[in-house]
């Protein structure tokens, strides 16, 4: 109770909101102009949470359980997600030797 | 429903049954099952028919019936078009021609058509004829009759080119088709204005309406009338439609004798007379039905002449006589022309089946410059045509006589152009019988100028309806004229003008005299043919017109079907289909791929253009979403603080 009232005084919800829009977005940046096949995954891992991060906000602010469940969800997705998709990288360097994105284009006509 | 029961929808129905049966199973069936099938229907509509024609001799129906409680076929706000039947005067005689011919033709067509492939087609086209027929012919209305009007073209056209793989044939099936749909839309023309001006299609509600209102004439019902005759000389072949008919001889004969001389071509005499009294407030139309009708007479009668082929001679015999009864219902004795009708029916369906028969002997000869000298090789053939010669010639006491001079004399004695119209009409007697002879000793007297064939008599199956045809045409008239208009009178009405005139006992032995006139010149031409393949008279050039049929097919063919053909080539075909139609549809083809080749670029394959484009779209999305909470108006209160 205590803890949440320092936050109802000391930090607006926009300033969170902000907090994760902006790291959304270094997500998509990151997504779309990183080569490295790691970096990639990583922005991707980013935007997930710039997500939760607003979830969180928002079950703060209405005092219902939903969002923080379904961060949860998200994370338990991430989670599994993170490990098939290192599995695939890990894949991916043994074959080619590379994890520069633009290089593994083997289906390109 | 009073009375006892007319089964008036079997007629029509049982035929169609015949139809379906052959038509669908027939290839599998064997000839006799086929020829029961075909036979049985049209028997028990000609029972059915006979029993409701005792009923009304009898007294226990009295006419006109009008069937209560038929199915409705369209049902719009005020009009109304029901299946009822209708039995008057005028559909009984009708349907007795109908059914009994029909069934005569049919017992012909075993024994004639007995070899053909296609026997169980055409027994089933020959049925579904007569279902449509017989449709025509109970029709309580204009529309219903409209069906059985289209009906009887398609089952004619089925059988003009019912030996389709014969270019003639085909195409003969296509021109009866086509020719009769220029006067089919004369006729749907007239429906619409018959709607339009009286509300309904029934004809005896627009009996009534014009009962009604005795001051409407001439104007509208000029024009309906005059829509109406385009029909009938469409499917009557009446100047200028007649050319099809000559043409459909290219069917099978008994088709001829059934469809394209006694039932069929003389829907549109029945239908004026069935719509008389539309005619009857148009003297206009009036005259333009006579003209039409002594023009034909005189006219088909010239072409027939000389022709050589036996069917078409009798083609033109039929455009002829049917002109005769155009004549009698422009001068508005409709019971002389029904009259007329109906002997002609007999007479004209013998000659038909005789020819027929006489094709038969000499195994597919139709040319009568290879005929000759077959009395003695098929006698009942030949005493049976002969009766059915001396009856369309107006020999007396035999059917034509009665019936064609209560024609030409109340063509004499009507006003106005009666007289001229009477001197078409004998002059049309003296061809008649000239060609009837002439057909007649070319055919039978003579030298046998045909050495390949073995003329042999057809079978009984055959000579039976010559034998009956011959006796009805024999006897067909001795109801007299008078007594049959009397009969006919509730349905056409009684001709006002029945006072004689001053010549009148001076007409039948004038028409007589054509008669004899006739015979007397075709006997000295053709009795002893100089030449082999008869007699071409000293002047050519008239010859030559005449057996071009006055270069009529041509004239329509460089008239109406050369620019026809090349509108459609040139202006649909190469401007509207070729450049316009075919132009837009490369326009719109080309259109789409130069779209996808621009559009092709996008998909490059390259994993993060997809995701900018995807990130991109999402922002757009999202701006138009949300942009005019943000930037629109005023930006919302969110915050938390406070609440």
């Amino acid at each position: 109770m205590n803890s949440m009232h320092l936050i109802n005084q000391e930090v607006p919800l926009a300033w969170y909101l902000l907090l994760s829009a902006v790291l959304f977005c270094l997500g998509v940046v990151g997504f779309l102009i990183k080569r490295n096949l790691i970096t990639v995954f990583m922005s991707i891992e980013l935007m997930l949470n710039a997500v939760n991060l607003s979830f969180v906000t928002f079950a703060h602010q209405w005092h219902q359980v939903r969002g923080q469940i379904f961060v949860f969800f998200v994370m338990m997705v991430a989670a599994a997600e993170a490990a098939v998709g290192l599995a695939i990288i890990i894949a991916v360097f043994r074959v080619r030797a590379t994890l520069a994105v633009d290089r593994i284009d083997l289906m390109k006509l | 429903m009073n009375g006892p029961l007319l089964f008036l929808p079997l007629i029509p129905l049982l035929p169609f049954v015949g139809f379906l049966l052959n038509g669908l199973l027939g290839h599998r069936l064997p000839k006799a099952v086929i020829s029961a099938i075909a036979l049985i229907a049209p028997l028990i509509s000609f029972l059915i028919v006979l029993r409701d024609a005792f009923l009304v001799w009898s007294g226990s129906v009295t006419m006109p019936f009008v069937e209560q409680g038929a199915p409705a076929w369209i049902s719009l706000g005020a009009l109304r078009v029901d299946f009822g039947s209708v039995l008057d005067p005028l559909s009984l005689v009708m349907l007795l021609i109908v059914t009994g011919v029909g069934l005569i033709i049919h017992v012909y067509s075993v024994g004639y058509m007995h070899d053909d492939e296609g026997y169980w087609r055409y027994f089933a086209y020959l049925n579904l004829f007569l279902f449509f027929m017989t449709v025509l012919v109970q029709a309580g209305n204009a529309l219903v009759m409209f069906v059985g009007w289209e009906g009887v073209g398609l089952a004619s056209y089925l059988l003009v080119g019912f030996w389709f793989h014969k270019t003639s044939a085909a195409d003969a099936g296509k021109k009866a088709f086509i020719v009769n749909r220029i006067g089919d839309f004369g006729f749907l023309i007239g429906l619409f204005l018959l709607l339009a001006n009286f509300g309904t299609l029934t004809f005896n509600e627009i009996a009534a309406k014009l009962a009604a209102n005795p001051a409407w004439t001439g104007g509208v019902l000029t024009a309906i009338s005059l829509c109406l005759l385009i029909g009938a000389t469409g499917k009557s072949a009446q100047l200028p439609l007649y050319v099809w008919l000559a043409d459909a001889m290219e069917g099978p004969t008994p088709v001829s004798a059934l469809i394209h001389a006694a039932t069929m071509v003389t829907a549109g005499i029945y239908m004026i007379a069935r719509t008389h009294f539309i005619f009857d407030r148009s003297p206009f139309a009036l005259s333009v039905v006579a003209i039409v009708g002594a023009a034909t007479a005189i006219f088909a009668a010239t072409i027939g002449l000389v022709q050589t082929d036996i069917k078409r001679v009798l083609a033109y015999s039929t455009v002829s006589q049917l002109g005769y009864m155009f004549l009698g219902c422009g001068v508005a004795a409709y019971s002389a022309a029904i009259f007329h009708l109906m002997t002609h029916a007999f007479f004209k369906a013998l000659l038909f089946l005789g020819a027929g028969s006489v094709i038969h002997a000499l195994g597919g000869e139709q040319d009568m410059r290879k005929m000759g000298d077959l009395r003695r090789k098929t006698p009942i053939t030949f005493c049976t045509m002969t009766t059915g010669v001396f009856a369309i010639a107006g020999f007396p006491g035999l059917s034509a006589f009665f019936s064609k001079d209560a024609i030409l004399a109340a063509a004499f004695n009507s006003g106005g152009l009666g007289k001229i119209l009477w001197f078409v009409g004998i002059v049309t007697a003296v061809l008649t019988a000239f060609y009837m002879f002439r057909l007649w000793y070319l055919t039978f007297w003579g030298e046998s100028r045909n050495h390949e064939a073995h003329p042999h008599e057809s079978p009984w199956v055959m000579l039976g309806p010559l034998v009956i045809l011959a006796i009805l045409s024999v006897g067909g008239g001795w109801t007299g004229a008078a007594r049959f208009g009397a009969f006919l009178a509730p349905s056409v009405g009684i001709k006002p003008e029945e006072a004689p005139g001053n010549f009148e006992y001076l007409l039948t032995p004038l028409a007589v005299l054509a008669g004899a006139i006739g015979w007397f010149i075709a006997h000295r031409m053709y009795h002893r043919p100089k030449t082999a393949d008869g007699l071409v008279p000293g002047t050519p050039a008239g010859y030559k017109l005449l057996a071009h049929k006055y270069y009529v097919d041509e004239i329509y063919g460089f008239t109406i079907v050369k620019p026809l053909l090349a509108i459609s080539k040139y202006v649909l075909e190469w401007v509207v289909d070729v450049a316009i139609l075919g132009g837009l549809a490369w326009f719109l083809a080309g259109i789409a791929s130069f779209g996808g080749a621009i559009l092709q670029r996008w998909q490059s394959g390259n994993l993060r253009s997809y995701a900018a484009w995807l990130a991109l779209g999402a922002a757009v999305l999202l701006y138009f979403v949300l942009g005019p909470q943000i930037f629109g108006t005023a930006v919302p209160h969110i915050g938390i603080a406070g609440h």
